[in-house]
């Protein structure tokens, strides 16, 4: 009775779990949403795949081996002073040797082709956005827009979006699993960052190297919206007189958690640029 | 008047820096788990020092283990030290895991700044601490007399080594007790760990305990390469040596080289926090992408250091435990040789993500794969070993099988990060610590815990349980999978390391089986301890004063077990690699030498102990500001090394008498011992005496 209860159970959970399983990964990269975690998948499946067969014959092999060759089998061969062949180690040499040959080509493009400084082609123009790091926030600044916004990124569907990226505080890095890989935002230096979303929707962004405190708390809803919502969420936001004003610069460097995303109706000529020195000058 | 004094002498240190005061100002479980942790330290102290004066062991202790030279108490050292710590990293992971899975939109019960500091120890605690000593206490232990030697080329260095890196943990522990440790994880990184925003003493615990270690460390790899280098016995040619005295050069080289720019870098970040310097600060052209640099120029190499010698265990114990010959020696010597020169060139695959351009990621990339190719080689070696042999499924080849699978697991993921474009998803999450724990855990713990197994009764002179053995073995493997293989799912999904809460409810049950599997993972810990207890007390039933329970290859099982002081009463002369098997196999490998010689050994000293506690004070002094402490304790070192050079009669002689009845007792045991046949080797009637067949 116990018995079978116990089994019952064993049967029930595992299915359970990997049903929940895909549910988790569908946070990640395997349910992408854009251009390039979409060919970062497919690099993925590729490598994955290859590595299977590399993998194979050692799973395969070592309980084999040691099984058939134990002591207690009389049946197996025992050659106690054999120790060498010649096929033997051209068969563990040249083949992982070809597969890593072959991997690396793969590897070379693909740096090259997913490159995050790498401009997505487009015929439309990319959108720019500047982000700014903060302890436990992060600043986006719409240059062309001549908006901002903290903790809320919001994106055009369907145009490549060309974000630099900098730090007014430690050294973090920004992840938008679902659209892109990550790249350091380092104060007094810019990175980039090229993504671009092909369905409307609220994606997870967050800052995945840690910084004291409020790390684990430091996440932003990404929004993709079709072009034309953009476009009224934009001259929402301007609409909403709510400048980025002397004060809210200084809070910036303040450690916080805001409660909410903040909106900005205009920001200063060359916020970001003003940061980037800042950082580099002594410290206050 | 009195406000002068007391930060004179206390530096910046206050009451309520101990964390019992904390805990009785502010009583929350995170503040209370800190001050339990702080009494486990304190009253476990207090035991040790009761015990040992109840006992009356103080004299024996300092004479026959603080003070000794000997490289196989010094290696015996080592490890009861790895033990302690693995102890301790291993409970803070439990914790770290328990917080994870009751932090699912809620707070849990560890602070955001306690779980930091608690992944900042588990990672350089399990590193410095347990890993490398560990290592470096088998290689002590085994190397010598592996190259038929009777110590190593510097006896003294050896113990300076031991006590500082004893001095280390050691400010590991205080950190416990007095003040907090750093929240910057093992790996330190500024800006993050600079005054400007870390003012507290926690990186300063970080910056003094690594420096000590990594001189420790440095000092460590010149010994053993250059013991390797001149202390082999006549005939054993470089090509003869055994597998894990080749690996154990490789990683000494990596020592020599890879441990001064971490021992730079934390010299540069402790300029910056105490002179004003900017090497890596924000401000004034500081840059952390030289920090970066610096530390992973280090710690890449590091990987190797700790996974080689685990390579040159499996090689001992595959073939010992499948009767065989190593299947291609050269081949495992040439790979290893591959591994150790390519651990060089591949740093920056730790941070693809810091925006270089895609022709040097892509160099790097491909670097690192092409490490895969030697470590693949490896794995088939020894698969190829056991092919045509006896394989004999023992504690030490359990663990090996263990982690020949494992270990690909990991060369699996390992390829998927060498990839920029993959890495750039999956850097900086859990994927990544699924990834070096799955490499790890299988490449470095499993290593060790089967050279203790296999290597326990020449040290002791009795085999551990086998029952026992077996079901931490198995603790071990579930535990790790169950612990691990979670963390590539949630790292697949983008959840970040290092994070006190989850955000998502949707991760719950993967963090749960995560958190079994750390339950599990204790447990083997417990069974550890078990285990050994069982032993110690069976261990007249188990007893193999003979020397070699388990037909063994190498020259350290041509001596007694444990081995006299001396290791070789007459230093042996090898015409094979296999020295002793061959040896067993063509002559009577027990007969007595024609006459003994007295035997000049170096005697034990005082320097060690010294040079460790006054650099464990020095550091201390330098984390509080007690800047009198810091004068006295570095005065106290420069004093001790001049002293040292004026030392006279720093050798012992002991007398061809002594050695002839210690080598007759044993040679009349062996005489009495029954040859044992591989079938019976776990039974009690192996008395270490090995029935030669074949």
């Amino acid at each position: 009775m116990m018995a079978s209860r116990v089994l019952r159970i064993f049967c029930v959970i595992p299915p359970l779990v990997l049903l929940s399983g895909c549910d988790a990964l569908k946070r990640g990269v395997m349910n992408h949403a854009g251009p390039i975690a979409a060919s970062q998948w497919h690099l993925y499946v590729i490598v994955g795949i290859v590595l299977v067969f590399v993998a194979g014959p050692v799973l395969l092999l070592t309980p084999l081996i040691a099984w058939h060759y134990r002591l207690s089998n009389k049946h197996s061969a025992f050659r106690p002073n054999w120790d060498f062949s010649w096929t033997l180690e051209g068969f563990i040499w040249i083949p992982p040797t070809g597969i890593v040959i072959g991997l690396g080509v793969l590897l070379w493009n693909y740096t090259h082709a997913l490159d995050p400084y790498r401009p997505i082609a487009s015929s439309q123009p990319a959108l720019e956005v500047q982000a700014v790091a903060f302890d436990w926030k992060w600043l986006f600044i719409y240059p062309d827009q001549g908006i901002a916004t903290i903790n809320r990124l919001s994106l055009p569907v369907g145009r490549p979006i060309q974000i630099s990226l900098t730090s007014g505080t430690v050294m973090q890095a920004l992840l938008i699993p679902r659209l892109a890989g990550q790249i350091y935002a380092m104060a007094g230096m810019t990175t980039q960052l090229n993504l671009a979303a092909s369905e409307p929707g609220t994606y997870r962004g967050e800052n995945t190297q840690f910084n004291g405190d409020g790390f684990q708390n430091e996440k932003f809803p990404v929004t993709a919206l079709a072009p034309a919502d953009f476009d009224q969420w934009v001259a929402s936001v301007r609409a909403s007189l709510h400048p980025l004003d002397r004060n809210a610069y200084t809070g910036l460097f303040r450690k916080s958690l805001p409660p909410n995303p903040v909106e900005f109706s205009s920001v200063p000529q060359h916020l970001f640029q003003t940061i980037l020195t800042r950082s580099t000058e002594p410290a206050r | 008047m009195t406000q002068g004094v007391w930060p004179a002498v206390l530096g910046r240190f206050v009451w309520n820096e101990l964390p019992f005061v904390r805990a009785w100002e502010h009583p929350t479980a995170s503040k209370i788990i800190g001050a339990g942790a702080g009494s486990i330290v304190v009253i476990g102290a207090i035991v040790l020092i009761v015990l040992i004066t109840w006992l009356g062991k103080w004299r024996y202790l300092w004479a026959e283990w603080l003070t000794s030279l000997d490289h196989k108490k010094i290696g015996i050292m080592y490890i009861a030290l790895a033990f302690v710590m693995l102890s301790r990293a291993l409970i803070e992971a439990v914790l770290m895991r328990m917080q994870q899975a009751a932090a699912i939109q809620s707070p849990g019960f560890l602070s955001p700044d306690h779980f930091a500091q608690l992944f900042s120890t588990h990672g350089s605690i399990m590193i410095f601490f347990m890993a490398m000593p560990f290592l470096v206490g088998l290689i002590n232990y085994v190397m010598p007399l592996q190259i038929g030697s009777r110590d190593v080329a510097f006896p003294l260095l050896n113990s300076i080594s031991l006590w500082l890196t004893g001095g280390a943990a050691g400010l590991m522990m205080a950190s416990l007790v007095f003040g907090e440790f750093s929240t910057g994880g093992w790996s330190g990184y500024p800006p993050y760990t600079e005054l400007a925003f870390n003012p507290g003493v926690g990186p300063d615990y970080w910056i003094w305990a690594v420096t000590l270690g990594s001189i420790g460390s440095t000092l460590t790899g010149i010994n053993f390469a250059v013991t390797i280098y001149k202390m082999r016995c006549p005939g054993m040619r470089l090509m003869r040596m055994p597998l894990f005295v080749w690996t154990a050069l490789c990683t000494s080289i990596l020592m020599i080289f890879a441990m001064p720019p971490l021992t730079v870098a934390t010299a540069l970040l402790a300029l910056d926090r105490y002179l004003g310097f900017h090497f890596f600060t924000n401000d004034l052209g500081g840059n952390i992408m030289n920090y970066a640099n610096l530390f992973w120029l280090f710690g890449h190499p590091e990987v190797y250091i700790l996974i080689l010698p685990a390579f040159g265990v499996y090689s001992e114990v595959v073939s010992t435990f499948s009767s065989k010959e190593l299947y291609g020696h050269t081949s495992l010597v040439i790979a290893t040789a591959v591994i150790a020169l390519l651990s060089f060139t591949v740093w920056v695959h730790h941070f693809f993500t810091m925006g270089q351009n895609a022709d040097i990621n892509a160099v790097f990339g491909i670097a690192t794969m092409t490490i895969g190719v030697p470590t693949g080689v490896k794995i088939y070696d020894w698969i190829w070993t056991m092919f045509r042999g006896e394989v004999r499924f023992t504690v030490p080849m359990l663990y090996s099988l263990a982690f020949m699978m494992t270990f690909v697991l990991g060369g699996f993921t390992g390829i998927l990060l060498a990839f920029p474009p993959l890495d750039y998803l999956v850097h900086n999450t859990l994927f990544l610590v699924a990834h070096f724990h799955n490499m790890l855990i299988p490449g470095l713990l499993y290593g060790m815990l089967a050279g203790y197994h296999y290597w326990f009764p020449k040290a002791f002179g009795f085999r551990l349980n086998e029952k026992w053995g077996r079901v931490c073995f198995g603790c071990w493997v579930v535990g790790f999978y169950l612990a691990f293989m979670p963390l590539y799912v949630l790292g697949a999904a983008g959840v970040a390391r290092r994070t006190q809460g989850m955000f998502d409810p949707i991760f719950r049950p993967w963090l749960y089986i995560a958190g079994v599997g750390a339950l599990i993972l204790f447990a083997a810990l417990a069974t550890l301890v078990l285990q050994l207890w069982v032993s110690v007390r069976e261990r007249h039933a188990n007893a193999v004063f003979a020397g070699d329970p388990w037909d063994g290859r190498g020259l350290e099982w041509s001596t007694s077990a444990p081995p006299p002081e001396y290791n070789f009463a007459v230093i042996p002369s090898v015409h094979s690699r296999d020295a002793f098997y061959d040896g067993k196999r063509q002559k009577d490998v027990y007969a007595p030498p024609a006459s003994y010689e007295d035997i000049e050994l170096p005697g034990n000293s005082i320097t060690g102990p010294v040079i460790g506690l006054a650099g464990a004070a020095t550091a201390f002094g330098l984390v509080w500001h007690m800047w009198w402490l810091a004068v006295i304790g570095l005065l106290v070192i420069i004093v001790a090394v001049i002293a040292r050079g004026f030392a006279r009669n720093v050798h012992r002689i002991i007398p061809a008498s002594e050695i002839e009845r210690t080598e007759l007792c044993w040679l009349s045991a062996v005489a009495h011992a029954t040859p044992i046949p591989r079938e019976r080797e776990m039974a009690p009637t192996n008395q270490g005496l090995a029935e030669v067949s074949g």
